[in-house]
């Protein structure tokens, strides 16, 4: 259970990310995935090639990553606005097989394991086992929402933020540098990507297929509602959760599907996902 | 510049311009004709540009031309191989309708998912067909009674009315007339009714609806029509590959598809030719490059020092040598023709063609994008 609720924490973050950018920008990200394996690994060369610190390499790794995703968003990104969506996923989708390749080269394709201060600890809680990674990601997750909440809601930063994700020019006029909000916001996504990759790293190991989770995610994301914050965070845990019970009560290789059929489903029945809104275009 | 003037419905009904590009046309066939004597090496290359051909048709009516993007073909593909497979080799069917089965079996699975589909617009389908894509290789891996699972299964050379196709010319020929048929079929297509309605759906489906185009059947339409095609290469592709394993039908495959359309030119059939040459070539070229261009490298700069150029001579090797090398290459390119020439290949060669027939008197602007402001997909 609390398995499933950790990897669903997971898939809830690169969601998170997903929606992030989508609401600020109508760009869609296939690289999230990927953003979350630079930072895991960005960690892993900190903490074992050059012996730092676990806490210091994670402020490193997400500082790192989010400098690169505000980096990509003003030099690559910027320049497709307002091409068709197409466009835009085909160059996601570029820029993720790049980074890929630029992992194997750098990092090699090897599988790491990531040392961390929760790996391999245990507390006996109420009768069941309960492993400190899991507590972990699920601690992180918490913590990290509450932080991102309270950044969109009570800072100055934050709030224009806002309102330039809901309306770019209006939010001009007013004097908030629409551009440079962008960019911020890209680096929070991307900063929280790579948190994501690193909490992920005790558990799952670190490879250059780790952006795959970002499939997954996709399915969080529209679950929940492809532009809701709450719903990416609901979406995520649902999918974990599902993902753990169809791989206890249902047949072998159905636990590895479960989360696409879930979207398929989601995508058919109910498009606007569960905490989606509807909209109608006006012609 | 040359303008055509109609005088007749012939005219206006015929598939090409007038007879100089029909002309060059003929002369495009007589020279393919030729190949097999003029590079026996690479004809089995050759073959794949020409199944990846049939692949990138297949997508370009989707994408290019209903707007549909799919991220799932590379399934279609496989479902193609493996029933064509499973037809000729279990039930021993003829090749001729083990393939139209194949077709239609895919054709099949086209509607299946083109009808929940309709439900949905842009990214949304985009997603939908991956995950599809990934289902079905869970289902190509699992089903082992037809499949053979995770062990593969090998495919026999293909035998077509009692006479046996496997020498390497004969399947050249076999590809390369499966991609001469699916072209015609798919202008003539394109020119129809269907066509139109289908070109009128990507460019606005509200206005298209309001004029009358029923938009579920158009769209069912595209994906089975898109998805038949796909099923026709998948037999081919299963005989060039000669052993069929899941993993092969992965989401890798379906981008490299994608990155053929747009590389190409998206909404033209020939940029789905030049798009499928080039994916199916770049493999090719890199690995002549990794066994040539450290050589050469090292001998251009070993002129100036010969510690520098040994030293560049093994720092080359050890990068053109790298294994992930590859997908970071087609991404690199699919970067850059998003951002520098969106029009792929193809639109890159109308360019030179209005240079040269204007002469003098070209001007960029004719080309120039429109400058546009952010649409709000939200709202559709």
């Amino acid at each position: 259970m609390l398995n499933g609720l950790a990897v669903g924490c997971i898939y809830g973050l690169v969601a998170l990310g997903f929606v992030l950018i989508y609401k600020a920008t109508e760009l869609v990200n296939f690289a999230q995935g990927d953003l979350m394996m630079l930072g895991a690994f960005t960690c892993y060369m900190f903490v074992v090639w050059y012996g730092l610190g676990y806490w210091v390499a994670f402020a490193l790794a997400v500082a790192i990553v989010a400098l690169f995703g505000a980096g990509l968003d003003s030099a690559i990104l910027r320049r497709v606005l307002g091409q068709p969506q197409f466009a835009v996923v085909m160059l996601t989708i570029g820029l993720g097989a790049m980074f890929r390749s630029f992992a194997s080269i750098v990092w090699g394709s090897e599988i790491y394991t990531l040392p961390t201060p929760f790996s391999a600890k245990a507390t006996r809680l109420a009768g069941v086992t309960v492993s400190h990674e899991y507590v972990s990601i699920i601690a992180g997750t918490i913590l990290l929402c509450a932080a991102l909440y309270a950044f969109f809601t009570f800072t100055r930063v934050g709030v224009a933020m806002q309102a330039a994700s809901q309306n770019q020019l209006a939010a001009y006029y007013m004097g908030i540098p629409v551009k440079l909000m962008f960019s911020l916001i890209w680096a929070i996504s991307a900063g929280v990507a790579a948190i994501a990759g690193i909490l992920l790293a005790p558990v799952s190991l670190i490879d250059i297929n780790l952006g795959f989770i970002g499939l997954k995610a996709f399915a969080a994301a529209v679950l929940g509602g492809f532009g809701s914050i709450p719903g990416a965070l609901a979406g995520g845990v649902t999918i974990g959760l599902i993902e753990l019970f169809s791989g206890a009560y249902l047949p072998q290789g159905v636990k590895d599907v479960a989360a696409y059929v879930v979207l398929l489903l989601v995508l058919a029945v109910r498009p606007q996902g569960m905490f989606g809104s509807v909209a109608r275009k006006k012609v | 510049m040359r303008f055509v003037f109609k005088t007749t419905y012939r005219q206006d009904l015929g598939l090409f311009r007038d007879g100089a590009q029909r002309n060059w046309y003929v002369v495009l066939g007589l020279a393919m004709l030729v190949v097999p004597v003029l590079v026996p090496s690479y004809l089995v290359d050759i073959s794949l540009v020409f199944i990846y051909g049939l692949c990138g048709l297949s997508l370009m009516v989707l994408a290019g031309y209903t707007g549909l993007v799919s991220l799932g073909h590379a399934a279609f593909l496989g479902i193609g191989a493996y029933a064509h497979v499973y037809f000729v080799q279990d039930w021993g069917l003829p090749w001729v309708i083990s393939v139209a089965l194949a077709a239609a079996v895919s054709a099949g699975v086209g509607v299946l998912v083109g009808l929940p589909a309709l439900r949905m617009t842009g990214v949304y389908l985009t997603i939908a067909t991956l995950a599809f894509a990934l289902i079905i290789q869970e289902v190509l891996t699992r089903w082992e009674r037809v499949t053979h699972g995770l062990k593969g299964r090998p495919v026999d050379k293909p035998v077509i009315f009692g006479v046996s196709l496997a020498h390497d010319a004969a399947f050249y020929f076999l590809c390369l007339a499966a991609l001469i048929g699916g072209l015609w079929l798919t202008a003539n297509l394109l020119r129809s009714p269907t066509g139109r309605a289908w070109v009128a759906i990507r460019d606005s489906e509200i206005a298209a609806q309001s004029m009358g185009v029923n938009l579920a059947r158009y769209k069912t339409l595209a994906f089975a029509y898109s998805a038949a095609l796909m099923g026709v290469a998948g037999a081919l592709f299963a005989h060039k590959v000669g052993f069929l394993a899941p993993d092969i039908f992965s989401v890798l495959l379906s981008i490299q598809f994608l990155l053929m359309v747009v590389v190409g030119g998206l909404g033209s059939l020939h940029g789905a030719v030049f798009g499928a040459a080039f994916v199916a070539m770049l493999p090719v070229l890199i690995s002549e490059a990794r066994d040539r261009v450290p050589a050469w490298a090292g001998q251009v700069i070993a002129l100036a020092g010969k510690d520098a150029g040994h030293a560049t001579f093994l720092g080359l090797d050890r990068f053109v040598k790298q294994p992930g090398l590859e997908p970071g290459l087609f991404g690199l390119i699919l970067v850059l023709f998003i951002l520098f020439e969106p029009l792929g290949v193809y639109g890159r060669w109308r360019k030179i063609q209005v240079y040269f027939s204007t002469f003098p008197l070209y001007k960029r602007a004719t080309f120039r994008r429109q400058k546009t402001y952010m649409r709000s997909e939200r709202l559709r």
